[in-house]
């Protein structure tokens, strides 16, 4: 998946891969993350 | 005179459990849906759960330490299918109370007349609680004699602002008020889950003391750990739970304060807990968490989807003793704290490395060196019919991922290293409640029997859901045998 210059929302979980990590994976993708949100299902 | 430097150890834990179908309606994912779609009220009643079958139900034995959690994984799934004549209300660790009986808790803990109890429900109520080994006739007679249910009626919407509190078959049998005509704080809603917090932490804690003959008095200061808000319009968060909880228990040399630190609350409040006694700064401490309302029926979705109970129907507290060393206790190991800080970073395998390895690198452990690692217990016959996984699964692969990144175990022993040093989950899904701490009691029964030499608790917190940061927390420490 070619993410360069792409939008991401980045939605995580907090007993799996949070938010910011997602989101820093999608940025050294070139991506611009417009959203960046962990949630926690307990 | 200087302070000593002392071992601080962990001289009990009880936990209270209360079956509350009827208030599953007041629990926030409940409120929010049936006010979109009124049909699901009736659809979640009819699979509301007796108190049999809550008081049968394997992972609240295990709760209450009548079973090992090793137990479930024995025992195949649905758990909710095992129906037993032999479960008791009281376990090793604590009871498991019936809902009348605390919806006349609740008006015991009540010192401000919010709740009004039908006259008729409370004669029936009384003579339930009169014979409990823990309440007081001072308890009893904060019951009072109850309101006319015309009366309790007339405070309900229309005409009142008022919240019913109902049975699971939903009659009404008393209200809750709010406190205040203009204070968002002090609505009816805030008001009972602070006052369910207050109740099932009041009776954990009463159930430590007179278990393990502790006198109250005996009790310097009391921590509160829960996730509930207590204050006002000026100060929403003001606190201090744990103070009201311990005039409740009669601690009457006890002050207390409570930590903030979302499900992590509990482990940060043990740890501040023993640096106080380690550090000659009070004798006997107890850290209490009390329920988490809020959470009734939180995944009653994913339940009805797949025609399972309600399973998220009971209140949850907990009390831990921490006093000086006694030679027979398990100990803190306040020099093996694991914390996440700043700076660590939200990956999966930052927290891990904070909480876990780095404080066992400190003293030249290995991560197989611990027996047992507590982390999140949450049962995952609650959580996996909503779509959210085995939480505890979850963490010990992490853990266990760790280790072999580590090269402390091989990559082919994964599975391996989880069914040694991990558990399956079997607290209720009530935040803080499910952090770690639910193992204590069997940590502390298997370490006096020498039948496990140490522990690692390991709790982690969601602060990301406050929208102050996008940071999580985390912390753990080692309990060792004697």
């Amino acid at each position: 998946m070619n993410l360069q210059g792409k939008r991401v929302i980045a939605l995580g979980e907090r007993d799996g891969v949070p938010g910011p990590a997602i989101a820093a994976c999608a940025r050294s993708a070139g991506a611009s993350v417009v959203l960046e949100m962990t949630h926690c299902f307990v | 005179m200087k302070l000593q430097a002392r071992q601080p150890v962990v001289k009990g834990v009880r936990y209270f459990l209360a079956h509350t179908p009827g208030l599953v309606f007041h629990g926030s994912k409940p409120v929010r849906e049936m006010q979109k779609d009124r049909t699901l009220r009736d659809a979640v009643r009819s699979h509301l759960r007796s108190y049999e079958d809550a008081l049968a139900y394997p992972p609240h034995q295990v709760f209450l330490g009548a079973l090992e959690p090793e137990t479930l994984s024995d025992l195949a799934r649905p758990w909710f299918r095992y129906k037993t004549d032999l479960a008791q209300r009281w376990g090793p660790f604590g009871e498991i109370m019936p809902e009348e009986e605390f919806l006349g808790l609740l008006k015991i803990v009540d010192h401000f007349r919010l709740i009004w109890i039908d006259e008729d429900f409370t004669s029936k109520i009384r003579n339930r609680l009169e014979p409990h080994p823990l309440l007081t006739d001072a308890d009893l007679s904060q019951l009072g004699t109850g309101e006319p249910l015309s009366k309790i009626r007339a405070q309900l919407p229309p005409d009142g602002t008022a919240l019913p509190l109902c049975l699971a078959d939903g009659r009404v049998v008393g209200c809750i008020h709010r406190a205040h005509e203009e204070d968002s704080s002090l609505t009816p809603d805030v008001l009972l889950e602070n006052l369910a917090c207050k109740a099932t932490a009041t009776m954990a804690l009463r159930t430590l003391l007179a278990q393990e003959l502790t006198k109250a008095d005996q009790i310097d200061y009391v921590i509160g750990s829960g996730e509930e808000a207590v204050g006002d319009r000026y100060q929403r968060g003001g606190g201090n739970l744990a103070k009201a909880v311990a005039e409740m228990c009669g601690c009457r040399n006890a002050s207390g304060s409570d930590v903030k630190a979302f499900c992590c609350g509990p482990v940060h409040a043990m740890v501040m807990a023993g640096a106080l006694v380690g550090n000659g700064i009070f004798d006997n401490t107890a850290v209490i968490g009390g329920c988490s309302l809020a959470k009734l029926g939180m995944k009653f979705q994913g339940h009805l989807k797949h025609d399972y109970p309600i399973l998220e129907d009971v209140l949850a507290g907990v009390a831990i003793l921490i006093g000086t060393d006694d030679g027979q206790s398990p100990v803190m190991r306040l020099d093996m704290v694991g914390r996440h800080p700043v700076g660590a970073g939200s990956a999966q395998q930052a927290i891990f490395e904070q909480l876990v390895a780095v404080p066992l690198q400190r003293h030249g452990w290995r991560i197989p060196d611990v027996e047992k690692y507590a982390t999140e217990l949450h049962n995952p016959e609650v959580t996996e019919p909503a779509g959210s996984g085995n939480v505890p699964l979850l963490n010990y692969r992490i853990l266990a991922g760790l280790a072999a990144l580590h090269n402390e175990i091989s990559p082919t022993a994964v599975t391996e290293f989880i069914a040694q040093h991990g558990m399956p989950g079997f607290s209720p899904t009530q935040g803080h409640i499910a952090s770690a701490v639910p193992y204590l009691g069997h940590a502390l029964r298997r370490m006096r029997g020498g039948s496990l030499r140490n522990t690692m608790f390991l709790a982690k917190g969601s602060l990301f859901l406050g929208r102050m940061t996008q940071m999580s927390d985390g912390m753990s420490f080692i309990l060792e045998q004697n």
